[in-house]
């Protein structure tokens, strides 16, 4: 039995970790395209890697903006939550809650209508949990992302005969108007979701973005192979980090697909940003906390195709 | 393009101050500014409020940010990470907010349009600074010396209020547009977009086209 307790804290440990230590992943590439550019475009990646040293020597957050703070919560068949599921949605919330003032995290959720700001990031339907299963597993997974979401992202409905060069155009269009003046906070971890349901295909662009490490590649050879023309494309548009001439608009580029109407093909592009915060810990059925980089959000399982 | 200059700018800064800079140096504050934003604007322009503070205490320096700031014990503000919003989204109450605060600094995140810049930036004596990144939060906040005062974070909320930032060595910051109304990203999105016509060439358009603003991919979407 995981304690309520438990996952209440290692959520606040999440939203922590999130805000302050920017993941090693990401910070590579930011040093790795740091050294391939030059002037404008150099100097704003210098900076960012300035930045997130001074947040994690600060024990500050890297970004002001907290952006939209949420979980995905990946549940091992066998796993048991003291209180259930109730209490396990209670813990996050009430971890968020915390955190906001304690770290401090900007209070960002407001009502969508009246505008008014409980001032802890919490609200209806706020902070988002995703869910999901794993088989043969009795612990607990807890994923938190910090992403803003002004711009970058978009959704369209492509069709078969479009083609990859519907996908092309759209991403395209995607980076070019968000990516001037830096607007998507690039250089970004890209996710295109095809396929699927158009929330489906939201979301799972939006998975792809955020759940995946840098360098991580499609289990589908062919998807893989997309994942890198796509990127090269992205690339290839002369952008740099704030919209200046350079060629470090895309770190990596992640596909999800998901299967779709027979006559369609949605496409989603989302942008995770230069401070690209995630964090992930699994609790064990012994209530031991593993923290670590990686949210493995996608298995073979989640991916299945066949009907078991 | 070698790495921009680097300079020290101290607030309030004078037309003199603001005449030395060029597009894309880096530049490092000190003295006071303060956050305003939709809400302030609002509150100022529309609801006829009165200024807080007389111009000369404001350090002539809006920034378009939104503070991770709480209070703290005693009723000291902890400030965690600064951060800009962007800016395009201001511009329809830059004229008048110009006239009574007496700004002549706008630090945001993105600028605005070029068109901008010469319509009510030039006529006030007003330049723009950009963040970098963006989202240099925390060495932003390492900058911020003290909360000098906040104001309307009853009625505002935390990330619409009006805060006083007593900073030193706050920065970096990047000129995006100078005295005469020129803007950095104007001149390196010009750059950008002698490329972009290659990138399309040989991709077929789809087969449902769309409805919207503009089709050409020079073009701006703020």
């Amino acid at each position: 039995m995981i304690a309520y307790r438990t996952i209440e804290q290692a959520a606040f440990q999440l939203m922590e970790k999130a805000a302050i230590d920017i993941p090693e992943d990401y910070r590579r590439a930011v040093a790795a395209m740091s050294e391939r550019e030059q002037g404008l475009s150099c100097f704003v990646l210098k900076t960012m890697l300035d930045n997130y040293a001074a947040a994690s020597a600060d024990r500050r957050p890297m970004c002001a903006d907290t952006g939209l703070p949420r979980y995905y919560v990946k549940a091992g068949n066998d796993a048991r939550i003291e209180g259930g599921f109730v209490a396990l949605e209670k813990a996050l919330r009430t971890a968020t809650a915390r955190a906001t003032k304690s770290i401090p995290l900007r209070p960002n959720r407001v009502h969508p209508l009246w505008r008014t700001d409980p001032n802890n990031n919490v609200g209806i339907n706020a902070p988002e949990i995703d869910w999901s299963f794993e088989p043969n597993a009795d612990w607990l997974d807890l994923t938190t992302v910090h992403k803003g979401g002004l711009f970058g992202s978009d959704y369209r409905m492509l069709f078969p005969g479009d083609g990859i060069d519907g996908i092309k155009r759209f991403l395209l269009d995607t980076l070019v108007a968000f990516g001037k003046r830096g607007l998507a906070c690039q250089p970004a971890i890209v996710g295109v979701g095809i396929g699927g349901s158009k929330d489906a295909c939201m979301m799972l662009g939006k998975q792809a973005a955020c759940l995946r490490l840098v360098g991580d590649r499609h289990p589908d050879p062919k998807i893989a192979e997309l994942e890198g023309e796509l990127m090269e494309l992205g690339n290839r548009i002369g952008m740099g980090a704030m919209g200046f001439a350079g060629r470090s608009m895309v770190a990596d580029l992640h596909i999800e697909v998901g299967h779709t109407h027979t006559g369609g093909m949605p496409v989603s592009v989302h942008t995770f940003c230069l401070s690209s915060r995630r964090a992930t810990v699994r609790i064990d059925a012994g209530g031991a906390r593993h923290f670590r980089d990686d949210p493995k959000w996608f298995s073979d399982y989640s991916r299945r195709e066949t009907v078991e | 393009m070698s790495a921009p200059a680097q300079t020290r700018l101290k607030l309030p800064a004078s037309r003199d101050d603001l005449a030395r800079l060029r597009l894309g140096d880096a530049v490092y504050i000190d003295g006071v500014v303060y956050t305003g934003r939709e809400g302030v604007y609002r509150r100022v322009l529309e609801e006829g409020a009165k200024l807080p503070l007389p111009p000369e205490q404001t350090g002539r320096a809006n920034f378009h940010c939104s503070p991770a700031a709480s209070a703290g014990d005693g009723g000291a503000y902890k400030v965690g990470g600064v951060t800009a919003t962007a800016s395009f989204r201001f511009a329809k109450w830059m004229k008048e907010w110009f006239e009574i605060s007496g700004a002549n600094l706008i630090i945001g995140k993105g600028g605005m349009r070029a068109r901008d810049y010469r319509e009510l930036f030039v006529p006030a004596g007003a330049i723009y600074l950009t963040t970098v990144g963006y989202g240099t939060g925390a060495l932003l906040g390492r900058g911020i010396r003290r909360v000098r005062d906040v104001f309307w974070l009853e009625e505002l909320g935390n990330a619409q209020a009006m805060w006083v930032f007593e900073v030193e060595n706050f920065g970096p910051f990047l000129v995006e547009s100078d005295l005469s109304g020129n803007s950095l990203f104007e001149r390196e999105g010009a750059r950008i977009n002698a490329n972009i016509e290659s990138l399309y060439r040989g991709l077929k358009s789809p087969a449902l086209g769309r409805f919207g603003e503009t089709g050409d991919r020079t073009d701006e979407v703020i």
